[in-house]
């Protein structure tokens, strides 16, 4: 394994393209094998995870929170529905997904350029203000936008060779559902690529520097703003195209879909799986998707009537939740790495040492990944004790 | 020479006069690299810093001295364009300098180091310094988001760049690992490095010895010493023997003014160096 880093991270995109190809091939596999019931459940995990893969770059990677990851969700959602709604002839699929990341940028451009004015707490209010605002705009603009009763989408038309490209490889000809599942794990794999790749490039050095030291990354060059802002779009693109996906799954977009609930399960996701981390995003997400139905079946088992164990899933979620940021703070994937990496140092002197992000020791971390310590700079940007340090 | 500033202050113009003003410098007639003339900052009621001016020459080592409270810090900020002066200017390379910010200063080819070291402590030793070569990165957000030949082999030449300071200050073997697990000597090479790598022009090290022992500050001595055939080095330092060994020219400040400046003989004999360091009245 260490003989074969320095080879094979020569070339990244060539190590994440292996990586998509494998797990496109299991994905495949699998979406072919199961009832319709669990392809659905599947494709909900893959809009699930592309959106914490989104959340995931933004507060893991750039150390910026969002608790309105929902709104971009539903931005995207309904985008995607006034484009696959009573207009004839629909749109393309492209068009339909580019839009719906489009306009989710767009808002994101904006939402973004006020979040990198703002610092921990006051960012998480200004976020979750979005979560609670838009899916209101869908009430207040209900002629075009549906009121309470949403917008029905109907599933779009499989573009021919992609059609094609599935019947070659499962020899199966997907229904209109299924095919959306397909759908939905191929983006899911194609932004994964994406944001790996993004992670591992200059981008991503950049928004951890910030992360970690904004005025040491300033000095280095780079520009503050300019860094949160662009992480701030890229996540709401990556939310606003979950959301295009979310409507054709689900096959309606209504506001009762993206209630603060989302938001915060977006960030529940993120951080069981570990902050920063593409796997651990799309763990979170199977966790959330799957869990429920597991914790409702053992509920009936042990005699509960059918609400007391679907109530039983929300409380598992909590007592989970506060597990991880008790016991292994760095999320799953984190905490698997800081055992890997602290045999790998017991082993050998000179092998790395445990990073800071896998340390059960450090309890601010996962659950206030913007830095703490400093919540007033932003607003005093030429006060030297903030900036500098000690004056 | 007043400048707008976004700092509420009491009298913001009526310090910055030619009258309160010291000469630029006492290297008059060489090139000049960097200059900070007439400065006056103030916070609240307090002046932090009194119509101060220096310049640094190219390959020049600058110290800064003072006690506690004298300036320094500030005067490094203003440096930096962390703080905004209330009066008086900054010029760099002869041309005056209008609106500095801190993320300007990098491409320009002035380096620095923080006093509190500000690592990247979630990202390896190497991550740490090449973020520090950014500056001699080209690579776009497509070419990133594809990872493009071009992103990848440009991170690689960044990667050699990196490694080639850190084996140069001696910590390359530490290169993968992170910040928080490294003795705080080794940190502060990491540091310095990660300032170097960017190949600047001049270098602002604030504090550098703290926390040194007397042979690493005797290393370090040498360090900037050999450093000066490359950059010029203006340096803020408690320890008089560093500043004393190292540097061309001294500037000492007390209570935000200049009290003194020239040759490290011609400092430490002046009475007003004297008086401030030992509290005595003038």
């Amino acid at each position: 394994m260490p003989a074969l880093r320095p080879r094979l991270g020569s070339s990244p995109l060539l190590r994440h393209l292996l990586v998509a190809l494998v797990g496109g091939a299991v994905a495949l596999a699998v979406l072919t094998a199961v009832d319709d019931f669990r392809a659905g459940q599947l494709a909900a995990m893959a809009y699930l995870g592309i959106a914490a893969a989104g959340l995931t770059v933004l507060t893991g990677l750039n150390g910026q929170l969002s608790l309105g990851h929902g709104a971009f969700m539903a931005i995207g959602a309904y985008t995607a529905a006034l484009f696959l709604g009573d207009v004839e002839p629909a749109a393309p699929l492209a068009v339909v997904l580019l839009a719906a990341t489009a306009v989710a940028s767009l808002v994101g451009l904006v939402v973004g350029l006020a979040a990198a004015r703002l610092h921990g707490p006051y960012l998480a209010g200004a976020t979750l203000a979005l979560a609670v605002a838009v899916p209101g705009l869908a009430i207040y603009f209900g002629d075009t936008l549906g009121g309470e009763q949403g917008l029905s989408v109907r599933v779009p038309e499989p573009p021919a060779w992609f059609a094609d490209l599935l019947f070659f490889l499962t020899a199966v000809d997907p229904s209109r559902g299924r095919f959306v599942a397909y759908l939905s794990w191929f983006v899911l794999i194609v932004v994964l690529v994406l944001l790996a790749n993004l992670s591992q490039s200059r981008v991503g050095r950049t928004w951890r520097a910030v992360r970690d030291h904004e005025v040491a990354a300033e000095l280095a060059g780079i520009s503050l703003t300019r860094a949160r802002v662009v992480a701030f779009v890229v996540s709401a693109a990556t939310a606003g195209l979950a959301g295009a996906l979310m409507a054709m799954v689900v096959r309606l977009t209504a506001p009762s879909g993206f209630t603060l609930t989302l938001s915060l399960t977006l960030l529940t996701a993120v951080v069981l799986g570990g902050l920063g981390s593409l796997a651990g995003a799309l763990i979170g997400a199977a966790l959330l998707t799957f869990l429920p139905q597991v914790v409702t079946g053992i509920g009936s088992d042990l005699g509960l009537d059918d609400v007391q164990s679907a109530e039983l899933a929300p409380l598992v979620y909590g007592v989970v939740m506060i597990l991880v940021i008790l016991l292994a703070p760095a999320g799953l994937v984190g905490t698997l790495q800081g055992w890997r990496l602290r045999r790998r140092a017991a082993a050998g002197p000179a092998a790395p040492a445990v990073p800071a992000t896998a340390r059960p020791s450090d309890p601010t971390r996962p659950s206030d990944p913007t830095r703490p310590s400093d919540p007033t700079h932003p607003t005093h940007p030429t006060h030297p004790t903030d900036k500098a340090g000690r004056a | 020479m007043t400048t707008p500033s976004p700092l509420p202050s009491a009298a913001p113009a009526a310090r910055g006069g030619p009258a309160a003003g010291a000469p630029a410098g006492g290297a008059a007639g060489t090139a000049e690299l960097f200059a900070l003339r007439d400065v006056t900052v103030t916070f609240g009621g307090l002046t932090a810093l009194d119509g101060v001016g220096l310049s640094v020459a190219p390959g020049q080592v600058l110290g800064v001295i003072g006690p506690n409270g004298a300036g320094k810090t500030t005067l490094f900020n203003v440096a930096c364009g962390l703080v905004r002066p209330d009066g008086g200017a900054l010029a760099w390379q002869g041309r005056e300098v209008r609106r500095l910010r801190p993320h300007d200063l990098a491409g320009m080819g002035i380096g620095r180091t923080l006093q509190g070291l500000g690592l990247f402590d979630r990202m390896t030793v190497l991550d740490n310094v090449v973020v520090g070569a950014d500056r001699h990165a080209r690579a776009g957000f497509l070419s990133g988001l594809l990872a493009l030949p071009r992103s990848s082999r440009e991170e690689r030449a960044l990667r050699e760049r990196a490694m080639a300071v850190l084996d140069e200050l001696g910590v390359a073997a530490h290169a993968h690992r992170y910040p928080p697990s490294l003795p705080y000597a080794v940190r502060k090479q990491v540091a310095l490095a990660r300032a170097l790598v960017a190949e600047p022009e001049l270098l602002l090290l604030d504090e550098p010895a703290s926390g040194l022992s007397d042979e690493e500050m005797a290393a370090l001595g040498d360090r900037i010493r050999a450093l000066s055939d490359r950059m010029a080095v203006m340096l803020v330092e408690h320890h008089m023997d560093l500043v004393m060994s190292v540097c061309d020219q001294v500037v000492v400040l007390d209570f935000g003014r200049v009290i003194a400046r020239g040759t490290p003989a011609e400092v430490r004999d002046e009475p007003a160096v004297l008086a401030a360091y030992l509290g005595a009245e003038d």
